[in-house]
């Protein structure tokens, strides 16, 4: 410590130092990439991140491979090896040790898909939703040509010729056409106005297509309901505004079930008689109502969303408030509210079942009365038909989710860096 | 209290067709006055740079303009079409002047070419193959024809910007409004920005432009107008302005921004 000023140590460091400075380290060339540690990538890394990258995230990793180990196989045996796929009748399904009864499903499919619609007419059901399958599809696929013309098509023209060939062609329909028959002198016409299409009642309609029915109402009224009923919410007018504000929460504030029993017990009430809608029709405009405000929320997160700045710049370039909200806050919005959106349309579909309470022959129904039937009855078909409902309803809604992650990538693709 | 207050364009300028007139304007947001009363002429093909410190109203008056805002005492015409609550006429008036934002305000979920031609063909009827003509021919002038095809948040910030100019001018603006064009760029983006906006003034176009760029002010302007507590202070041609300012609160201002 003494020493610290002398002569000696701070001349040596000096000489130090001068050593070191020409030894200073620059780069004369850009340096080159190198592959990532090996850790990093591959199986072993990714278990590592995934599965063991702590003690509590081991011990659950390890807790979950001994609840598949034990829940499993026994899963798999009933599902799969233990199963009855086919059979006549109930007596193989009801041995002992038997697993899910395939054979009952494949035996009561028709009635699934179609209730009680006469089945030598059920081709009529097939033809309507293979037509409605390829319009969505046209409508859905993302770099399809002519999409408006496929929405004029689902939403004007399907609807129409959907109702004719599911419900048959009415009195008035057939008279006029075999009014054109006796003008024309056409016999084939006049054979078309006499006997195609008899009417099918809605008391026979049934099982899957009712189930996609509701569902498909609802969906496409929703949405654009919705959207209007958000815009009314925040619009500057007070008189709409009020009307969209009270009829969001009053629909919202009550049951589904509730709607639907007023639906079925109050909407016969406000029209005329000739006028009351059809048992099918009243649960209809009730599922289609009760989406309809929670998509009216929905969409109104998406709308405040919206940065001030996108309203401003197209209000700047003269637009009009119609052609601001079309163009450029509605596909920015929806695109932001596409999960709840999504999730929006799950829910419906699954609540579709709920028509049931009033009479509406939907899907469940159609299995929970189908497990009834004695020449199947035993104790692996309760089980058998609810896995098979749950399956059909999973495969929709996952379908659903899948859909809708691939279009929101699609459509935030290039809207970041 | 107001210096040089005259409200009338620099002499040469003709003043019988006014672009923009604006007359005792006052505004309010709830309690607080924003607009204590201002006046202000604008001639065609003049271009009028207003400064002022954050908060004096400057955007707000400029916002006023095209309806951004809404001004409760006053007059203001633009184009000889006066500002009222006919939302037709607010139409109208926002097709003949062009905005341009500090923060862009594209349309994301568009390309540069469509944010280019969307309100052209939307409000003013124009063929879509036109309309991309013009957007071309415009797109090439702020010099981003090679962008025409990317989204807005692809570009930098003064290539926004200039796309955001292109844009404007797709409407044929006999007016254009810049409210701090480049108060949200990085400083080596500024110049790309304001080039464009000087080549656009040598055009002839008539500009409102609220900034703090006195470089270009001095290079551009007609008048310098210093906006403070919701009024015009000062209002004079560059030279005077900032040589020999005539008012404390100009003189102080500039004297904080000009070091």
């Amino acid at each position: 410590m003494s020493d610290m000023a002398s002569p000696v140590s701070s001349a040596r460091q000096v000489s130090v130092r001068q050593d070191i400075v020409p030894r200073t380290f620059v780069r004369s060339q850009v340096s080159p990439d190198l592959p990532p540690p090996l850790a990093v990538g591959g199986v072993i890394g990714w278990m590592r991140d995934n599965l063991f990258s702590s003690v509590l995230t081991s011990s659950l990793t390890l807790l979950s491979i001994a609840f598949l180990i034990w829940a499993l196989p026994d899963l798999v045996r009933w599902l799969f090896i233990d199963a009855i796929w086919s059979a006549p009748d109930g007596d193989a399904c009801r041995a002992p040790g038997a697993g899910a009864c395939w054979a009952y499903v494949n035996a009561k499919l028709e009635f699934f898909a179609y209730g009680s619609y006469p089945r030598d007419m059920v081709w009529r059901v097939d033809l309507t939703l293979l037509i409605g399958a390829g319009l969505a599809a046209w409508l859905l696929w993302p770099s399809a040509k002519h999409k408006s013309a496929a929405l004029v098509l689902f939403l004007v023209v399907y609807p129409v010729l959907a109702f004719h060939l599911l419900h048959g062609l009415g009195p008035g329909l057939r008279a006029t056409l075999s009014l054109l028959a006796d003008l024309f002198g056409s016999k084939p016409l006049a054979d078309v106005a006499a006997n195609s299409l008899p009417v099918v009642g809605t008391n026979l309609w049934g099982g899957v297509f009712v189930s996609l029915l509701v569902a498909t109402v609802g969906i496409v009224v929703s949405l654009p309901l919705g959207v209007l009923l958000a815009l009314g919410r925040r619009s500057k007018a007070p008189v709409a505004r009020f009307l969209c504000v009270m009829l969001i929460e009053i629909v919202r504030g009550v049951p589904l079930i509730t709607v639907l029993f007023m639906a079925n017990t109050m909407l016969p009430l406000f029209v005329p008689e000739q006028w009351s809608p059809d048992r099918l029709m009243r649960p209809l405009i009730g599922v289609a109502l009760f989406a309809s405000v929670y998509m009216a929320e929905v969409v109104r997160g998406g709308l405040q969303a919206v940065p001030k700045g996108q309203f401003e710049g197209a209000m700047a370039l003269g637009m009009s408030w119609w052609a601001m909200m079309r163009l450029i806050i509605l596909p920015q919005a929806l695109t932001i509210v596409i999960p709840g959106v999504v999730n929006s349309f799950i829910a419906l579909f699954k609540d579709t079942t709920l028509v049931a309470i009033v009479g509406i022959f939907d899907f469940l129904r159609a299995v929970d009365t189908a497990r009834l039937d004695p020449v199947w009855a035993g104790p692996t078909i309760s089980a058998t038909g609810y896995v098979f409902a749950a399956t059909f309803y999973f495969v929709f809604c996952f379908g659903m989710s899948r859909y809708s992650m691939m279009m929101e990538r699609r459509l935030t693709r290039g809207r970041s860096h | 209290m107001t210096v040089q207050a005259s409200p009338q364009p620099a002499a040469g300028l003709a003043t019988d067709g006014l672009a923009i007139e604006i007359r005792d304007v006052h505004k309010w947001y709830g309690k607080f006055h924003v607009l204590k009363g201002v006046d202000l002429e604008v001639a065609r093909g003049e271009r009028i740079v207003i400064c002022g410190p954050s908060g004096s109203g400057k955007s707000t008056l400029i916002r006023c303009i095209n309806r951004l805002e809404t001004h409760q005492r006053g007059r203001i015409v633009v184009n000889g079409i006066e500002l009222t609550d006919d939302t037709k006429r607010i139409e109208e008036i926002r097709r003949d002047a062009g905005m341009v934002f500090q923060h862009f305000n594209l349309f994301p979920h568009l390309t540069v070419l469509e944010n280019c031609t969307l309100s052209p063909i939307w409000t003013l009827r124009m063929p879509q193959k036109e309309a991309e003509a013009r957007a071309m021919h415009f797109l090439e002038r702020v010099r981003i024809p090679e962008q025409a095809h990317k989204y807005p948040l692809q570009l930098s910030g003064g290539q926004q910007q200039r796309v955001a100019i292109a844009r404007a001018l797709c409407m044929s603006p006999k007016v254009m409004l810049f409210d701090e064009p480049t108060s949200a760029l990085d400083p080596e983006m500024v110049k790309e920005v304001l080039d464009t906006m000087v080549e656009l003034a040598q055009e002839g176009m008539t500009m409102i432009c609220v900034t703090h760029e006195m470089g270009f002010a001095r290079e551009v302007a007609d008048r310098v107008a210093f906006i403070d507590r919701g009024e015009i202070v000062e209002i004079n041609t560059p030279e005077p302005f900032f040589s020999a300012p005539q008012h404390e609160r100009t003189k102080l201002f500039l004297s904080q921004i000009l070091r």
